[in-house]
Order: C-alpha cells, then sequence, then structure tokens
C-alpha cells in the first residue's frame, strides 16, 4: 500500500516553494515517513522549528504546531520549547548558513547541552534562496556570487564540530538514498539527547549553476563522489579522508539528558532530594 | 492586605514575576540585572518552572519567546547592550503576538557605555526596540514597590495584548536594597489576566483571524490546535503572505490594539498610568520618573519649606504614554514645567510631542551619577 503522506501534510500549501528537483522535498518525505515509524501523534506530541532559507519553509508544510523562527535561531528557540515542554519531540531544521554561521553559536551549545532535539542540518553547501552567497561549508574554489572570483573561504567538517561539542548522537547521509536517510532519521528521533543529523543535499541552481553541475543528477554525483560509509571512510589514507565525508551513524552515546537533568533540579529545590554536586556525574570537567 | 519584603528591586522584579504565574526564564548574565536571573535560578524550580542560562543575550530571548509560544508564561532580563542584541527576536514577539516580559535594568550608554552606573537613556529603545512598525508597552518602576507591582501589570499586560511588554528598572532602583510593602500572594493572583484561547472545533481554529485593533488568539500548542507561527507576514492562519491589503491590515492592527486603544480608553488597564504629588495647588510642576522621581519628591518638599508650591508627575507607563494628561498639564503649567532624567533629553522630547511647545526647563544628566534633590531645587528656583 502506498504511503499516505496526506495525513502528516499541510496539503492546500502544496506544491512547495523549492526549486523543480530540489532535495528538500525528499527530505521532507523521509521526516515524514520517520514520523510515522515513530507513531508521534501530530496533533498533540510533535514540534517542528524552522529558521531562514530554503530549509525555513520546512516547518509550514508539516500539520502539527510549527514555528518559523528567526536566521539562526532554531535551537535557542527549539531549547525553550523543549525546556517547556519535555515529552514533546522537537524536530529542527536547518540549513548550512542557518545553523552554522549566523546560528554556529546555538548548534555549539544544543550540542553541549546535550538536550534532547533532533537536529536536522540541511547542508547544500551553499546559500540557495539568496541566490548563491558562500556558505561555510561551500567547497573552496567554486564560484558564488559573494565569491566573484572564487571562494577562498576553507570549510569545516560539521560532524566533527557536533561531537567536539558533545552531541551524543551524531550522523550523515545525503538524500540521494531517501530509505537510508529515513533509517538514520529514525535512529536520531529515538535517540535520547541531543541528534545531530547532517543531510547533504543538491541545489543545482545555486551552487550547480556556475559550477558544472548545472542539473539535479550532476549535482547528486557530486555529492554521491564525496561521501563514502564511515566504515570505508576509516580505512582510507588520511589525504583521501581529506576530501570525502564519513556516512552513517558517526557517534552514538549515552549521556544525562538536559531536561531529566533538569527534573533533578526541581526535586533539589523542592527538597526531594540534596543539592546537586560533582558526585550526581561521571564526568567530572 | 499588604506584605513586607526586605530585598532589592532586581529581586522584587523577579518574585513578582513567578507571583504573576511565570513558569519559565531565560536568559544572560549582564551587569546590572544579573539578579532577576539569581533569583529567577532559585525560585522557580521551586514552583516546578525552569530556568536556564543560554549561550548569548540573543538565545537568551529566543528560548523565553519558545516557551511562550508554547502557552507558558515567560520572561528574561538584561541590561541596554542586551536589548540590541536581542532586537530581532523582539520584533518576532511583536509581529507573531507573543506574550513576553522583557525587564532591563538600565545602564549607562551607548555601546559597553557605563555597565555599574545609572541611567535612563534606554527608554527610547524601549519604545522603539527593532526594525518596522509596531507599538510598545513600557512601564518605568519608581520604587521597589513598584518593581514588584509593575512587574505583575507586565505580565497581564503581555498577556492581554499578545505582545512583548518592557518593565523598566534603572540600576539604581534595581539595586536598591530596603523594605517594600508588596500586596499579598492572593491579591495578585485575583488579578492575574491570562491570554484568551480559542475553544470550538480544531478546524474551525484561525489564530490570527481576528478584527482590527484587537490581539492574536493563540492557543496553547499541543492540545489539538495546530497552527504557523512565522515572522513573516502572515494571514489569518498564521501562513505566510504578501497580499498588499493582508499586509497592511496587520501593520495597522499591530500598531492600534495598542496605541489606538489607549488613546479611546486613556490607557491599557484600569491601573495608574502616572503618580502625582502634591500637584493640584502647585505653580511648577516637576516631571520625573524612575529612581530619578524618588529624589523629585524630596526636591517637591524642599521647594515648599522654601516657599515655592512644587509638585511633581510622574509617569508609570512610558510608552505609550498618559498623553491626555500630560496635554492638560502643559495647559495648566505653560512653561512652569521642569523635566528631569538620566538622559539627554528623551523623555522631555515625548512631553515636547504632547504639548506642541519646548518652553519648558530641563535638568539631564547622562554620566552615570543620579540627580540630588539639592541640584533640582537649585534649577527650579533658577527659572521661578
Amino acid at each position: 500500500m502506498a504511503f499516505n503522506y496526506d495525513k502528516f501534510l499541510r496539503v492546500n500549501k502544496m506544491p512547495t516553494l523549492w526549486c523543480w528537483g530540489c532535495g528538500d522535498g525528499v527530505i521532507l518525505k523521509a521526516t515524514i515517513r520517520a514520523i510515522e515509524k515513530m507513531g508521534w501523534d501530530m496533533n498533540t506530541e510533535v514540534c517542528v522549528v524552522s529558521g531562514i532559507g530554503c530549509s525555513g519553509r520546512f516547518s509550514s508544510y508539516i500539520d502539527c504546531n510549527t514555528v518559523h523562527t528567526t536566521h539562526g535561531r532554531t535551537i535557542a528557540y527549539a531549547t525553550g520549547i523543549k525546556l517547556a515542554n519535555p515529552k514533546i519531540n522537537v524536530i529542527v531544521v536547518a540549513g548550512d548558513g542557518d545553523g552554522l554561521a549566523i546560528g554556529g553559536n546555538h548548534t555549539i551549545h544544543g550540542c553541549r547541552r546535550n538536550i534532547n532535539l533532533n537536529f536536522i542540518l540541511i547542508n547544500n553547501f551553499i546559500y540557495g534562496l539568496t541566490n548563491s552567497q558562500i556558505s561555510p561549508t561551500t567547497p573552496q574554489g567554486m564560484w558564488c556570487v559573494s565569491a566573484q572570483n572564487g571562494n577562498i573561504d576553507p570549510t569545516f567538517n560539521v560532524a566533527n564540530l557536533a561531537i567536539g561539542a558533545g552531541a551524543s548522537f551524531v550522523a550523515r547521509e545525503s538524500m540521494i538514498d531517501p530509505k537510508k536517510l529515513e533509517k538514520v532519521l529514525v535512529k536520531g528521533f529515538e535517540h535520547k539527547g541531543f541528534s545531530f543529523i547532517e543531510v547533504l543535499s543538491n541545489c543545482h541552481i545555486n551552487l550547480g549553476r556556475k559550477n558544472k553541475m548545472a542539473n539535479a543528477m550532476e549535482n547528486l554525483n557530486w555529492i554521491d563522489s564525496i561521501t563514502v560509509p564511515k566504515k570505508k571512510w576509516d580505512e582510507l589514507p588520511p589525504e583521501e579522508q581529506m576530501n570525502k565525508l564519513a556516512t552513517g551513524v558517526l557517534r552514538e552515546v549515552e549521556q544525562p539528558e538536559y531536561t531529566d537533568m533538569y527534573e533533578e533540579v526541581i526535586k533539589a529545590a523542592q527538597g526531594k532530594r540534596g543539592k546537586i554536586t560533582q558526585d550526581d556525574f561521571a564526568k567530572k570537567i | 492586605m499588604a506584605r513586607e519584603e526586605i530585598s532589592t528591586g532586581n529581586e522584587l522584579c523577579s518574585m513578582a514575576a513567578i507571583d504573576a504565574g511565570a513558569r519559565f526564564f531565560s536568559g544572560y548574565p549582564i551587569t546590572p540585572s544579573s539578579e532577576v536571573m539569581h533569583v529567577a535560578s532559585d525560585l522557580l524550580p521551586e514552583v516546578g518552572g525552569k530556568f536556564i542560562q543560554m549561550e548569548d543575550e540573543i538565545a537568551g530571548i529566543c528560548a523565553a519567546l519558545g516557551a511562550s509560544m508554547t502557552g507558558v508564561k515567560s520572561y528574561t532580563a538584561t541590561s541596554g547592550p542586551g536589548i540590541s542584541l536581542k532586537a530581532e527576536q523582539i520584533g518576532l514577539g511583536f509581529i507573531a503576538e507573543i506574550p513576553l516580559v522583557i525587564v532591563n535594568v538600565m545602564r549607562g550608554g551607548p555601546s559597553t557605555g557605563l555597565p555599574t552606573r545609572v541611567s535612563q537613556a534606554d527608554i527610547g529603545q524601549a519604545q522603539y526596540p527593532t526594525h518596522g512598525d509596531f507599538a510598545s508597552i513600557t512601564l518605568c518602576a519608581g520604587s521597589l514597590t513598584e518593581c514588584y507591582t509593575q512587574t505583575v501589570r507586565a505580565f497581564n499586560l503581555a498577556e492581554k495584548y499578545m505582545t512583548p511588554v518592557f518593565i523598566l528598572l534603572d540600576e539604581t532602583i534595581g539595586h536598591m536594597h530596603g523594605k517594600a510593602l508588596i500586596p499579598d500572594l492572593a491579591e495578585v493572583e485575583a488579578s492575574i489576566v491570562n491570554r484568551a484561547t480559542f475553544d470550538g472545533a480544531p478546524a474551525d481554529y484561525k489564530p490570527y483571524d481576528v478584527p482590527m485593533n484587537k490581539p492574536a488568539v493563540l492557543n496553547p500548542m499541543f492540545k489539538g490546535y495546530k497552527y504557523h507561527i512565522t515572522g513573516l507576514h502572515h494571514g489569518h492562519e498564521g501562513f505566510p503572505t504578501e497580499d498588499a491589503v493582508q499586509c497592511e491590515f496587520n501593520i495597522e492592527r499591530l500598531v492600534g490594539k495598542i496605541n489606538t486603544v489607549a488613546k479611546e480608553n486613556d490607557g491599557l488597564d484600569d491601573l495608574p498610568d502616572y503618580e502625582e504629588y502634591l500637584l493640584d495647588d502647585a505653580e511648577v510642576c516637576i516631571i520625573a520618573y524612575g529612581s530619578i522621581g524618588l529624589g523629585a519628591y524630596e526636591a517637591v518638599n524642599k521647594l515648599r519649606e522654601q516657599g515655592i508650591k512644587a509638585g511633581m508627575f510622574r509617569p508609570i507607563l512610558l510608552w505609550p504614554s498618559p498623553a491626555k494628561r500630560i496635554a492638560e498639564i502643559g495647559a495648566k503649567f505653560k512653561d512652569k514645567i521642569f523635566i528631569t532624567e538620566l538622559n539627554m533629553g528623551q523623555y522631555s522630547k515625548e512631553i515636547e510631542r504632547i504639548i506642541k511647545r519646548d518652553d519648558f526647563t530641563t535638568l539631564l544628566k547622562a554620566n552615570g551619577r543620579p540627580i540630588a534633590p539639592s541640584e533640582m531645587v537649585a534649577k527650579v528656583k533658577e527659572m521661578m
């Protein structure tokens, strides 16, 4: 039986505003399938938060309580929503400009707090909505409207940042294989703690057009050429690792979750337990 | 009935917030407001509320707005530089109509300015804290008691008008330590205003489908009423629109729900928007607010001892200003109006706008020091 997306979509908002062939639609569908797998009640258990950029429209298409926030601040808004409502499953969607440039600070600290947010970072290597300015993940040497002589700004490994900042679940997939993506999203949703899920996507319109990938397939082939499953990536020599992004689950550990820890704060304040001390934590520094 | 509390302005402000029903605080440390946060960290979890210190000023207001969107009364506290950083999010609060109480304990500016010293130079910032058109509600506490009572009022106004509301303290009031008479908890609880909700069928719910000059009706989230909140211009259901008629209506309603309503009803609620001290038989009117108002009481008394019948007008609701009464004062006192404030004349300009004259006398200070009653007395004697 065909999957019924309409149950989860604001059907009257279709078609989406995304360009023809954009990966965001694939990611939206994979997200919906993952929500369905989780069995969450769209009326009472889910909140979708997005920011500014193409990914910002994500929230308006999913039929639940949704919030379209300001540029870069998704995780900060979502932290308030989650801490005030710990039982709600909060999905946060941001792009590479939104989540890594203007919102980089909140990304770092969301990871550090290990608050149970499901953060989907759609990395299309470009500012698409504003017509092709360089983002923190735009490869060096590519042409963009804000790098008219070629981009010299170095990129960074986004997933490594999330691991360094303490996210307890970190994964990377591309939207080329939606089934794989759906599986990793379910894993992230199931995980208790900050789930950082980087999803590589295409923007053949604003990245590809001037960088020899003017149609979606060419852009997707490039993404395919720069990704390799984590197991294989581990075996690559360092000079090859530098130019490949490992996919799959990159980190999955159990760490105290923020809203759980806050319940202990409430107990301590209400005299139901002693004050919180270093003895409460395995990690001391 | 009243209770006695021996405390500081900042601490009374946070106590009032929790008594008014706030169950969420997020913010970032900044002098001279940090004690508001300290008390929130202590008292909120006692009542099952949530407190979080965020990574920066911007996140400090984002999390509070996020919590409030879901239906939880929330507040944040900061000083001028923090308001500058929060500016864009305050705009989201205005356009999406999210209630929030923003405490600003004013220090000297601009920029880092005079972090530990008193100022009242953020009242203009409170009127226009962000880009675009909107109307701000701003209260200014003039005593320890008012740090409590006006904070309670700020929450009630935020819920009634579905908007961010500023409560301004200045460094002197915020750090003043003394005895305050505050209303009993039962009295506070009886005064609490909660945001209106829609209880019809979820399919019929349109949060922004409200008449001109009325606030949006935002139901608590996760109770079956699914809707969209955005900082973009939006239609009745909350979804983005660029429709010219709708956008014009939105802005006229955002401004009108506060400014037009205040004008038509001579205020936003039943509480006093100003205090007058010995003004009835006065020949000169001193206008002062915040901690400077405290000095002005003494100046009035001293002037009267010296045979000059002085009185004071002290605005509490700064924005929208009590324009009707100010116009009456302008007509009655003519050029015998004396305005004193800790900035280069931000409120004086509002007086000038209302009375359409500039023949008043001012005593302005912007060096981080308070204005002594003796300075006021000397200046008033000069003008008489």
